[in-house]
């Protein structure tokens, strides 16, 4: 059984099917990526997990429990932390701030009235915020405006706010898209040392073929909104059905 | 100090000061002098200061932390006071337990109106909240009379119950007071030309608004104030990092509604009558206006724009043609009435017309508010630096 399992999941946008039957485990501390063309529904399969979307058939069970029907936050506090296509960060907060208020969710729940001692005095979070913050090279950008930066420490940002939460699953969808090479590989390192420091289970959406095949332990490769095949990055590259549909027009 | 950064302790005894100050300061013309009518030194004016900045400064907590724009916050304010001049004719004219019950009685009505405004965000949310304000206007007004009074309103009457105060002699009108001092006492300082009048009621007032002002600094630094600075920048990201964003609004909005019945509570104590127009929904967006003129989201802002909004209604409104004569009757005859013709839409009951401009020259060139202006103005001073980090705290 892995943590995450999807069973026969199907979802219907008016005409369009955008998943049909999909099925899926992903083994609890491993690394596993989802790839296929544009449109293929890899995003759709992903806000099923989540809580965004609620499929019309089939289940989806995180750690033995379903996910259906429960709110975003509540799946979060289950322990899934997801990092969106387009950064979605505290715009209008300063980065610290960005950092600390998921430390502040992880500790206190989904709500908690806490509103006379100074957010600064909460040793604790701030020592987390801050620690984490070197881990992502970003301390120097401790005291700027979230908005202000490039979409590569957006990105980045959001990253490390959901790792700051010690996530048991972290969904990543195209985290290095839009990002330098540079910003890429880092990201890339970052992700293999949480993977060696930590028990955790990442699922990653990608279309850059550097990332997936130097992070991924599994692969499955969705193609309108059904999965083609799953297997492990070394045949994943073989596969002349992968090829056909995938691989063929991005090699 | 107290909990608070250098900074907001500061910005605390700065206001502490003017307030504490405000006979001297409001008053800073002679008697007798022309320029008196420009002096807003006088109680009844002063009180409503402080207590509009009490209404702002709640208000703000709402709509400059989370940017739900209420349009009925109104209707918080005139619970509160019917609540308190209840508790003055029922229980004693003290207005201590008339300001308590104010405040809980907003509370309460404000979980229900959250509760049911708060499923929509956005303009929905604002047209609910006016919708709620303005229904519980025609409620005072028509189907509660028997609690309201009606168009009439309520005051205390020699006749009520006053359980715990003594009967009062007839003929007499039972006064409001704070264990037997009462809030209409004052005492006047004469120096050389100047009046200063130091009112009980005012300073009862000053303290309390004081009080509200430090709760809103802490609310603002906390934890509390980041979730709520959260909700407005971005609630998605709220909802997918574990944090459920209902509660957090919930508990803004009836923190800004408590602040009202406060404000509405403490207008009963210094001037013992409450009417549904104190609900009426220009009296909602008068609490908007204030804020944004000051400083939507600044700690000071709120309380800024309230003075000015006061002053130019009580101040700006009592200037007449006869006066704008007196001041041009130094011009020759046919350009002194072209020059008053000009002014006159501006004063008097067209002081709106002036608050008007004034608002739209603020939101257009200092979208931050007053505050703004003040900030830009110490930058241009090279005293203290414009804010670089805009968002870390929000500014004074
Ligand atoms: N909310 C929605 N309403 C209607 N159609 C939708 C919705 N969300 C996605 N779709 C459609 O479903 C299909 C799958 O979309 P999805 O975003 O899951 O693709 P994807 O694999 O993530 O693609 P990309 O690589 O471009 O991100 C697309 O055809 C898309 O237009
Ligand atoms: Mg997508």
């Amino acid at each position: 059984m892995g943590i995450l399992e999807v069973k026969d999941v199907g979802k219907r946008f008016g005409g369009l099917q955008a998943l049909g039957d999909v099925n899926l485990s992903v083994k609890e501390n491993s690394v596993h990526a989802i790839i296929g063309p544009n449109g293929a529904g890899k995003s759709t399969l992903l806000n099923c997990f989540v809580g965004k979307l609620i499929p019309d058939t089939g289940s989806v069970t995180f750690d033995g429990q379903s996910v259906l029907g429960r709110t975003p936050y509540e799946i979060n506090q289950m322990g899934i932390s997801r990092v969106f296509q387009t950064p979605e960060i505290f715009g209008d907060l300063s980065v610290m701030e960005n950092m600390m208020i998921p430390i502040f969710a992880k500790r206190d729940g989904a709500f908690r009235l806490q509103a006379i001692p100074h957010m600064m005095e909460e040793k604790d979070i701030v020592e987390a915020a801050e620690k984490q913050l070197v881990d992502m090279n970003m301390a120097d950008k401790r005291n700027m405006h979230a908005a202000a930066m490039s979409r590569g420490d957006k990105r980045r940002l959001e990253i490390g706010m959901c790792l700051a939460q010690e996530p048991r699953l972290l969904l990543l969808d195209e985290p290095t898209a839009g990002m330098a090479r540079a910003d890429t590989n880092n990201t890339i390192d970052l992700l293999k040392q949480i993977k060696d420091e930590r028990d955790i289970t990442i699922a990653i959406i990608e279309h850059d073929m550097h990332v997936v095949f130097s992070l991924a332990e599994r692969i499955t490769v969705l193609a309108q909104g059904t999965p083609l095949v799953e297997d492990t990055p070394d045949n994943i590259k073989g596969h002349p059905k992968v090829r056909e549909a995938y691989l063929g027009e991005a090699a | 100090m107290f909990g608070l950064e250098k900074k907001d302790w500061n910005l605390l005894l700065f206001v502490a000061a003017l307030v504490a100050l405000a006979p001297f300061i409001l008053n800073p013309f002679p008697e007798n002098s022309a320029m008196a009518q420009f002096n807003a030194g006088y109680p009844d004016l002063m009180q409503r200061f402080v207590i509009f900045g009490i209404f702002a400064i709640g208000f703000n907590i709402l709509f400059g932390l989370t940017g739900y724009l209420s349009f009925g916050h109104a209707a918080f304010l005139g619970v509160g006071s019917y609540a308190a001049i209840w508790m003055m004719k029922l229980l004693t004219m003290n207005v201590i337990p008339a300001i308590i019950l104010s405040v809980i009685v907003a509370g309460i009505f404000s979980v229900l109106v959250g509760y049911v405004t708060l499923r929509r965000s956005g303009i929905y949310f604002s047209i609910l909240t006016l919708a709620f304000a303005q229904m519980s206007y025609s409620l005072a007004y028509s189907v509660l009379t028997p609690i309201t009074g009606g168009e009439t309103g309520l005051q205390p009457k020699v006749s009520d119950p006053r359980i715990l105060d003594g009967a009062i002699a007839d003929g007499t009108i039972p006064k409001a007071n704070l264990f037997g001092l009462e809030m209409g006492a004052s005492f006047d300082l004469s120096i050389a030309g100047w009046v200063f009048t130091f009112n009980a009621g005012y300073y009862i007032a000053a303290i309390v608004m004081l009080a509200s002002f430090y709760l809103a600094i802490r609310i603002f630094r906390s934890p509390f104030g980041l979730m709520m600075r959260a909700v407005k920048s971005n609630q998605q990201r709220m909802n997918y990092t574990g944090l459920n964003t209902k509660p957090y609004t919930l508990a803004a909005f009836v923190i800004s509604g408590m602040y009202a019945g406060l404000a509405g509570g403490l207008m009963v104590a210094m001037d013992t009558q409450a009417g549904p127009e104190r609900m009426f929904w220009t009296a909602s967006g008068e609490v908007v206006l204030m804020t944004i003129l000051g400083g939507a989201g600044t700690l000071i802002g709120p309380v800024l724009g309230a003075g000015v909004i006061k002053y130019m209604e009580n101040i700006l409104s009592k200037i007449n043609s006869d006066i704008l004569h007196g001041w041009f009757a130094f011009m020759p005859d046919g350009m002194e009435d072209f020059t008053v013709a000009i002014l006159y839409p501006f004063i008097g009951k067209g002081w709106h017309l002036t608050l008007g401009i004034l608002f739209m020259l603020v939101v257009i060139f200092l979208p931050g508010g007053l505050v703004e202006g003040g900030q830009r103005i110490r930058a241009l001073f090279g005293r203290g630096k414009a804010e670089d980090k805009p968002s870390t705290e929000p500014a004074e």
